[in-house]
């Protein structure tokens, strides 16, 4: 059985800290279909239209019936390990930091055969849950585990290597004056996060949120101001080398479009929170993240981005801060690109309207920060990279991939 | 009229041997802008000021190796400032009301420095009246016509943004002029304007006023200005300095950040 983790101890200074280095592997284009599947936490593998066959890996034609309709298509996620085996030895850098490294062949139930990464709980012969998962290099993988959950499950150190759940882990809340960044510092610290930090902006503005942070133990607070490269410079020569999971979580929200509230200053100041502002935090805090990538227990792991799912697509009742959230959508792909090499992974969640003063006047459905902040964790944990939450993001992403112009021309708050 | 000329030529010059040989102080009333220099508040569906901000165009390196400079921005009311009538609507017509219109010699002129600093210690709300300055001018003479009046509270001195601001459920509590003060010193003393130590010229509860904003309102109505954020008004005597702050030439700026100076007579 998998131990509990223990409660990590500081780093000792008189270590070297270990270098990032990646997991091996390009993917073909074809492959890449897993990455597409794991991005969203689904179990989806390509299944012939034509015969019906379950294909792994992913190929332009069936490996049965040679035809090329091959679709992706949610499956079961259940299989039986034939063959496991412990890798003490490995000419790849990644796996030689890492040893020693748990692999097995599981026979998925509908099919195909596979090479997984293996937790520690699983043995020859037993029933297993596979998972598509994202590796250090950002590439999908499968990953199997005990049918049924095992209670440490989550401590398993090879599996952690992929996921981001909280526990031991040090989360920078970027925001806390708002109910958000209250209901997350709560939602990281529930999932057994060691310590949270906390930034608020123009302290002459009193937050009860961050008064009900401020009361919670294990928590910090500093001042953060996100447009204020001086003030992000400073938190980092503070905090740096101890955040393993930053959580932006900036929120500056004032409806109006373009034409119809004609205003520069309030779109300038979206962009400098959202655009902007990712670019000072991630200037500052992601050069000392990705070197702090591989650094065991205390390893910088994700960058999550709490974004609204108008990032996808404008809401001309919000335009200028759908604009805004999409500049700063771009930007996290080019972030994630950058912090790649430290194996520091970017998860994006998307939400629809929230219940706050700023969308007082939009009709329900609107989520509620307590409702979200814990489904915002426990998607982080499972190491999924897009994560939308509610019926608005959910529906936004479904007429998308439908049809992009017809939510064009009907999208309204 | 040769005569006369040399005898300013003289003046000026022994203005600056004051100046050189330190016979004339110059006092700096001018707050150091810096990112953490807060900005009034003001209710978050408005329009809002930009706080002063620095962004680096090269420091000696790769974006320009022999050179460091920055981009800066903010609003034109941030720091230390300088208020032109154009500012409020009520001097929105006025000839020559912005700052590249106003006459530069308004950009020098004599103080009178009333020290209310033990009153608003007591009272963040202090209001300060007509009978203050009365009482103030039977000691120091009257307020001189063309001069600046500083309202003393040593509020500057707050260096915390919070207790600077000082903003309660009800809005700011800080000091600032009556409602009946300003029509006098325009009326009566024919002032350049007002200048004081808080984010305003005008209390923080001038909204609920009976004259709301009259230090804006009013002041900016009849042509005059305001001076607001100044810091060392304790080293300035109560009559005689001589204040130097000339905002920056923007087309129909409504005001401006000013490096604010007192000469001061040893």
């Amino acid at each position: 059985m998998i131990k509990a983790l223990p409660h990590p101890k500081w780093k000792d200074p008189r270590v070297r800290t270990r270098k990032p280095s990646m997991p091996p592997g390009n993917r073909s284009r074809e492959a890449q279909g897993l990455l597409s599947m794991a991005a969203r936490g689904r179990f989806a593998l390509q299944v012939c239209s034509n015969c019906g066959a379950v294909q792994y890996p992913p190929r332009q034609l069936c490996g049965k019936c040679l035809s090329e309709e091959l679709s992706w298509q949610d499956v079961s996620n259940k299989g039986t390990l034939l063959a496991e085996t412990t890798l003490q030895h490995s000419n790849d850098i990644y796996f030689r930091d890492r040893l020693p490294w748990k692999l097995g062949i599981v026979v998925a139930d509908v099919g195909p055969s596979m090479v997984v990464h293996l937790s520690s709980d699983c043995k020859q012969g037993d029933k297993v849950r596979l998972a598509l998962s994202i590796d250090a290099a950002g590439n999908a993988v499968v990953t199997a585990r005990p049918e049924k959950p095992t209670s440490n499950e989550k401590d398993d150190l090879q599996l952690r290597e992929m996921e981001f759940d909280p526990k031991h882990r040090r989360p920078l809340i970027v925001d806390g004056k708002t109910e958000m960044g209250l209901e997350l510092t709560k939602a990281f610290l529930s999932a057994g996060a060691r310590h949270v930090f906390v930034g608020y902006a123009k302290p002459w503005y009193e937050s009860q949120y961050l008064e009900e942070i401020k009361k919670l133990d294990k928590v910090s607070v500093y001042p953060l101001d996100v447009t204020d490269t001086d003030s992000v410079e400073e938190l980092v020569s503070m905090i740096g080398d101890k955040v393993e999971i930053m959580v932006n979580n900036s929120y500056h929200l004032r409806p109006g479009g373009l034409i119809d509230r004609f205003d520069i200053n309030t779109a300038h100041d979206e962009m400098e929170i959202h655009y902007y502002g990712l670019m000072r935090l991630a200037g500052c805090f992601g050069p000392v993240m990705r070197a702090m990538g591989a650094d065991g227990h205390h390893s910088a792991t994700a960058w999550l981005n709490i974004f609204s799912a108008y990032a996808w697509i404008n809401n001309p009742a919000v335009g200028t801060y759908s604009a805004s959230q999409a500049a700063a959508l771009s930007l996290s792909q080019c972030l994630r690109a950058e912090l790649t090499p430290g194996g520091v992974r970017v998860v994006n969640t998307f939400i629809g309207p929230i219940e706050d003063e700023w969308h007082q006047l939009a009709p329900p459905p609107k989520l509620l920060p307590a409702t979200i902040a814990p489904r915002i964790v426990s998607g982080l944990s499972k190491g999924i990279e897009d994560i939308p939450i509610g019926a608005v993001a959910e529906e936004i992403l479904e007429r998308l991939s439908e049809n992009p112009k017809e939510i064009e021309r009907t999208i309204k708050l | 009229m040769e005569k006369k000329q040399n005898e300013n030529e003289e003046t000026l010059s022994s203005l600056l041997g004051g100046i050189i040989n330190g016979g004339i102080q110059v006092i700096d009333l001018t707050m150091t802008l810096d990112q953490r220099t807060p900005t009034i508040v003001l209710p978050p569906e408005h329009g809002q000021s930009w706080p002063f901000r620095l962004e680096v165009i090269s420091k000696y390196d790769e974006r320009g190796p022999a050179t460091y400079w920055n981009n800066m921005s903010c609003g034109e009311h941030t720091g230390t400032h300088f208020d032109a009538p154009i500012h409020w609507i009520s001097g929105k017509d006025l000839p020559n009301n912005a700052t590249d219109t106003l006459p530069p010699d308004l950009f020098i002129a004599h103080a009178s420095v009333i020290d209310v600093s033990l009153e608003t210690k007591e009272d963040p709300d202090y209001l300060l009246t007509i009978e203050r300055i009365e009482e103030w001018e039977k000691i120091n003479g009257n307020i001189p016509v063309r001069s600046w009046v500083l309202m003393r509270t040593d509020w500057s001195k707050k260096t915390n943004p919070t207790e600077y601001l000082n903003h309660g459920d009800e809005g700011a509590n800080t000091p600032g002029p009556h409602p009946d003060l300003i029509p006098w010193l325009i009326e009566e003393r024919d002032v350049v304007g007002f200048g004081s130590e808080t984010v305003g010229t005008d209390a923080g509860q001038a909204a609920h006023f009976s004259h709301p904003f009259p230090c804006h309102h009013l002041m900016h109505g009849a042509g005059r200005c305001g001076l607001p954020a100044l810091i060392n008004l304790d080293l300035l005597p109560a009559q005689g300095a001589v204040v130097v702050a000339a905002p920056l030439k923007i087309r129909q700026g409504s005001g401006s950040p000013v490096r604010a100076l007192a000469l001061v007579g040893k």
